[in-house]
This record gives C-alpha cells, sequence and structure tokens, in this order.
C-alpha cells in the first residue's frame, strides 16, 4: 500500500522534472535568438551613432549623412495614423462592448475585426495603393498614415472594447441608476475607469506601426529629401532600412543598423511607458 | 412598536391588516418577473412604507434582490429581463414604458452590494450626478455635496481630502460615498442591495446607523440576507421564498410570531 504510493508519488515527481525541463528549453531557446537580435541590433546600432543621423538627410549611395528625413516622416505618418485611427477604434470598440453586447450583429462584427488584426499588413497596403494611389495616381504619405491607420483601427478596437467589458457591472449600474443617460455614463465613467487599458491599445497600435515596412512601399514609397507634403512620398525608418540594408554601401549599412536600433529603443521604451500605465491603473485599484 | 393609526391610506400586511400608520409609498400589484424563460417572481403584492425601513429577506436566490431592481427598473438594461404588473410609485405605475427613468431614477437611488466609486474625486462623485439634473454655481454645489457627505456620515472624513481620488478611501467609507451620492440628488425612496455585505463589522454597525437616521427623510427598502440586520434597522419586513411573498408584516411580528410556517423555519435558522 505504502510502496504503491511512494511509486506514484516518484512517478509524478519524474514526470514534472520532463515537463519542467521541457519548458524551460523552449524558453531558453526562444530568449537566445530574441537575446542574438537584440544584442546585434544594439551593438551595431550603438556604433553607427552619431549627431549627423539626427541632422542630416539620407545621403545618395557610397556618402555619408543622416536620417533626420527618415525619422520625421515615420514620426509624421504614424502620428497622423494615430490620429485617424485611435478615434475610430474607440468608437467602434465601445460600440462593441456596450451597444451590441451579446447581439450577433457584435459577434459578426468581432469576427471580421479579428480577421483585420491579423490580416498581414501587405495586404492593407496593397489595399490603399488601389484606392488611394491608384485614384490620386501618385505615392503620397497621406496614403501612407492611411495604411498604418488601418493596421491601428483593429488593434484598438479590440483593446477598447476588452477593456470596457472588464468594467464591472455593477459600474454602469451604479451610474445608470443615478439617472445618468447610456452616452453619459460611457463617456464620463466607463471612459475614465477603461482610460489605462485604451491608452495601453493605442501605444500598442503605435508600437506595432512603428516598424511596418510593407505598407509603406506601395503607399508613401520613400524620399531621399526633406518632405513635409503630405500629398508627397515621404521617407520612413523601416523603409529606408529595407533598401538601405540591401544595398552594397558600407556607410548605407550603418544608417541601415542605426535606424533599426531607434525603431527598437522607441517599442522598447513604448512597451515600458505601457507597463507603467497599466501598472499604476493596478495600484489605484488595490 | 409601530401604532396603527385610522388615517387611511395605511401600509397592510399580506392579510390586508393595517400595520404602519403611512402611507404606502411603493405599491407591487400582481409583479411578476422573467429572466428570458424562466419566472423569477411569481405574483408579488407588496409594499414599501413612507419613511419607514422596509426589510426584504430570505433565502439565496429567493428573488429579493430581483424585487428591489424592479423598483427603479434597473434590470430593464439587460434584454432579456422583463417585468409584468404594476410598480405604483405615489399611485403612478413606473413599469410604464412612459414613466421617464430619468424621472423614475431622480426619485428612487440605489446603493449596491459592493461599493461602487466612480474612478474621479469623492467631489465629483458626488457632484456628477447633481450636474445632469441641475445647473448650481460653485458655492451651491460646494454646499449640496457637504450636505450630503454630512447626512451620510462621511464628511469629518472626507472634507480634507475631497479633491483626491474616491478609490482611495476604505470599503465602509466607499459605501458611505455612494449612500451619499444618492442622497445628494434628494430622492424620495433610498433602494439598498445587501449593502453591508461586502463591509466588516464595524463599518456595518456606522451603515446601519446612518439607515436608521435616513429613514427621518426618506423611504428605504432594503435587501439583506442578514436577518439580525433586518431585526435591527427595519420596521417592516417581507420575506420571501422561491419568489414568491411568503409574509409581509411589521418586523417584530415576523420575528417573534410569524403566521407561516415557512417564515418560522428561516427565521429560527431551519433552512436558508
Amino acid at each position: 500500500m505504502a510502496t504503491a504510493m511512494e511509486n506514484l508519488y516518484r512517478r509524478r515527481r519524474l514526470t514534472n522534472v520532463v515537463a519542467l525541463s521541457l519548458s524551460l528549453a523552449a524558453t531558453a531557446f526562444g530568449l537566445f535568438w530574441l537575446t542574438w537580435i537584440l544584442w546585434t541590433a544594439f551593438v551595431k546600432g550603438l556604433a553607427a551613432m552619431n549627431l549627423a543621423l539626427f541632422t542630416q538627410m539620407t545621403p545618395p549611395p557610397g556618402s555619408d549623412g543622416g536620417l533626420l528625413n527618415a525619422f520625421f516622416g515615420s514620426a509624421t505618418m504614424s502620428l497622423l495614423a494615430i490620429v485617424i485611427g485611435a478615434p475610430i477604434g474607440i468608437a467602434a470598440g465601445t460600440y462593441l462592448a456596450e451597444y451590441a453586447r451579446k447581439r450577433a450583429i457584435g459577434e459578426t462584427i468581432r469576427f471580421v475585426n479579428d480577421i483585420l488584426l491579423s490580416a498581414p499588413s501587405i495586404v492593407l497596403g496593397l489595399f490603399v495603393y488601389t484606392m488611394v494611389v491608384r485614384t490620386t495616381g501618385h505615392f503620397s504619405a497621406l496614403a501612407g498614415a492611411l495604411a498604418l491607420a488601418l493596421i491601428v483601427i483593429p488593434v484598438v478596437v479590440r483593446t477598447t472594447d476588452e477593456m470596457l467589458q472588464l468594467v464591472p457591472a455593477a459600474m454602469r449600474e451604479a451610474a445608470l441608476s443615478l439617472g445618468v443617460p447610456q452616452w453619459k455614463m460611457t463617456m464620463q465613467v466607463l471612459y475614465r475607469s477603461a482610460a489605462p487599458g485604451i491608452l495601453t491599445g493605442v501605444l500598442l497600435g503605435l508600437a506595432r506601426i512603428s516598424g511596418e515596412t510593407a505598407p509603406l512601399l506601395f503607399t508613401a514609397l520613400n524620399n531621399q529629401y526633406w518632405n513635409a507634403d503630405l500629398s508627397k512620398p515621404m521617407a520612413s525608418v523601416p523603409v529606408v532600412i529595407f533598401q538601405y540594408a540591401m544595398s552594397p554601401y558600407d556607410s548605407w549599412h550603418s544608417l541601415a543598423w542605426a535606424g533599426a536600433f531607434m525603431v527598437t529603443v522607441f517599442v522598447l521604451l513604448l512597451s515600458l511607458v505601457t507597463r507603467a500605465v497599466l501598472l499604476r491603473k493596478k495600484v489605484a485599484h488595490d | 412598536m409601530l401604532i396603527v393609526n385610522d388615517s387611511t391610506p395605511i401600509a397592510t400586511n399580506t392579510s390586508g391588516a393595517a400595520i404602519a400608520p403611512v402611507a404606502p409609498k411603493l405599491v407591487t400589484r400582481d409583479l411578476k418577473f422573467h429572466y428570458g424563460d424562466y419566472l423569477a417572481l411569481k405574483n408579488i403584492n407588496m409594499q414599501v412604507a413612507e419613511r419607514k425601513v422596509t426589510a426584504i429577506i430570505g433565502p439565496s436566490g429567493c428573488g429579493k434582490s430581483t424585487l428591489l431592481r424592479i423598483f427603479n427598473r434597473i434590470y430593464s438594461i439587460y434584454p432579456k429581463q422583463r417585468a409584468e404588473g404594476e410598480v405604483l410609485l405615489d399611485g403612478e405605475n413606473v413599469l410604464d414604458p412612459r414613466y421617464s427613468l430619468n424621472r423614475l431614477r431622480s426619485k428612487v437611488g440605489m446603493v449596491f452590494q459592493k461599493p461602487v466609486p466612480f474612478p474621479m474625486s469623492i467631489y465629483d462623485n458626488i457632484s456628477y450626478a447633481i450636474r445632469h439634473y441641475e445647473k448650481l454655481t460653485r458655492a451651491e454645489m460646494d454646499k449640496r455635496v457637504e450636505q450630503a457627505l454630512r447626512q451620510a456620515a462621511l464628511w469629518n472624513e472626507a472634507k480634507d481630502k475631497l479633491k483626491q481620488n474616491a478609490l482611495g478611501l476604505s470599503g465602509g467609507q466607499q459605501q458611505r460615498l455612494c449612500i451619499a451620492r444618492a442622497i445628494a440628488l434628494k430622492p424620495e425612496v433610498i433602494l439598498f442591495d445587501e449593502p453591508t455585505s461586502a463591509l466588516d463589522p464595524i463599518a456595518t454597525g456606522k451603515i446601519e446607523q446612518l439607515i436608521e437616521e435616513l429613514k427621518d427623510q426618506y423611504t428605504i427598502a432594503i435587501v439583506t440576507h442578514n436577518m439580525q440586520q433586518a431585526a435591527r434597522v427595519s420596521d417592516l419586513t417581507a420575506f420571501m421564498y422561491l419568489g414568491e411573498m411568503i409574509e409581509f408584516d411589521t418586523t417584530s411580528k415576523i420575528f417573534t410570531a410569524p403566521n407561516d410556517r415557512r417564515t418560522q423555519d428561516y427565521i429560527t435558522g431551519r433552512f436558508g
């Protein structure tokens, strides 16, 4: 009796050791490549850091320069994409969570949104290419921003929907029982409660598009010179990285590394900010 | 003890005898309630007497919270819930779709089981709803907020941190804030849905004392599964079981000489 139990116990411990080892190995395997990628980006990127990066335009083949126009282009198009995408995403997410909850239409939209969420970004780029670039007849920063906005929207819809659903029903009942109409309750009580989560969604959207190359190739194209005109092609860091990394010139290579480093650091900082925002919410609730 | 007098109309018990010397503020007539296909309340006839505390007791799932949630029609935010029959507030049927929700909810306030302060300052928690109904100057609003907090016995603890986030208050304070928020709208009826079940005994004592004080001005209905609490705070008690109103009478009658066997079993702890 006792030995049977001991045997069982021993077998379970063995299973536990095997399962634990396998999952540790999987984690180590994943982390290894991730660290390697980050390490390479940091070492090569830091080596390519200099002031010219932020003061000069992208250079012609073989000569030195910076990435100022690409940084400006990325910032402009990403921000514009957020300005276009975030309000639409928040409004649609609110509709799903507050007005279409548990209704067939809501479930359908949620399903379609999830498809959009995982759609390859190159498809979105081609879509904007057909709709905007072909009809206007030329590549433009605006088309780039629109393609990025199409990536932002489903991310923000999803997070807004989920964050609003996390607000306890009691909060809605408490507000409505004061006689406040639903739209006012949503705007003034629910949004406050879900604000850190919704903001997180917007930041995640921003992080996602700041490294996107494919949708910009077909829309904003690239520009070797300074351009602040939204109706003209505009440079962006990912596209410049793409172009320069494939080139045979050493100076272009180092610029590509510098760009990759900057994008990585930006995304890293964004996720830190996101975590800080969420953490503050948690503390406030405890 | 309540003394019955002859002035009409007066609140009556389940057998139709007069039990309170005051007009019934809320009267339900053949009230039924459906959660989808499930009939949760069967022909409820009861009254909530004006400026008295009416307790609704009964085992879990008996429909006591459901009944309370009909009084301000809060159930109506859920598409599959439906009430049938009449709930008369001062003689007007509030279940009539023509009875404006805005008007109903300004007259009938509600305090929930879990304290739910809004994620804003203590001051804004109270001024928020007032602003929806009235245009007040800054000074008037300050006065109203203070008045509500004083009535809810929270002023002394909160007066130095009115601008701070209400989520920083303790559970008991949060619940008194929710009471203050309801009072601030100057309602006529306040519904309490197990208001102390998430609170410690000291905070519970404070809320009970508060309810005692509030009944001078407000009509109060309270759902509780704590029988001692019902005995302590209420003047009238309704006992519900399996969606039916078994017995409704003065609290002393229910707790000392109930008519129905099931009431007796419940209050002596034989089930529930």
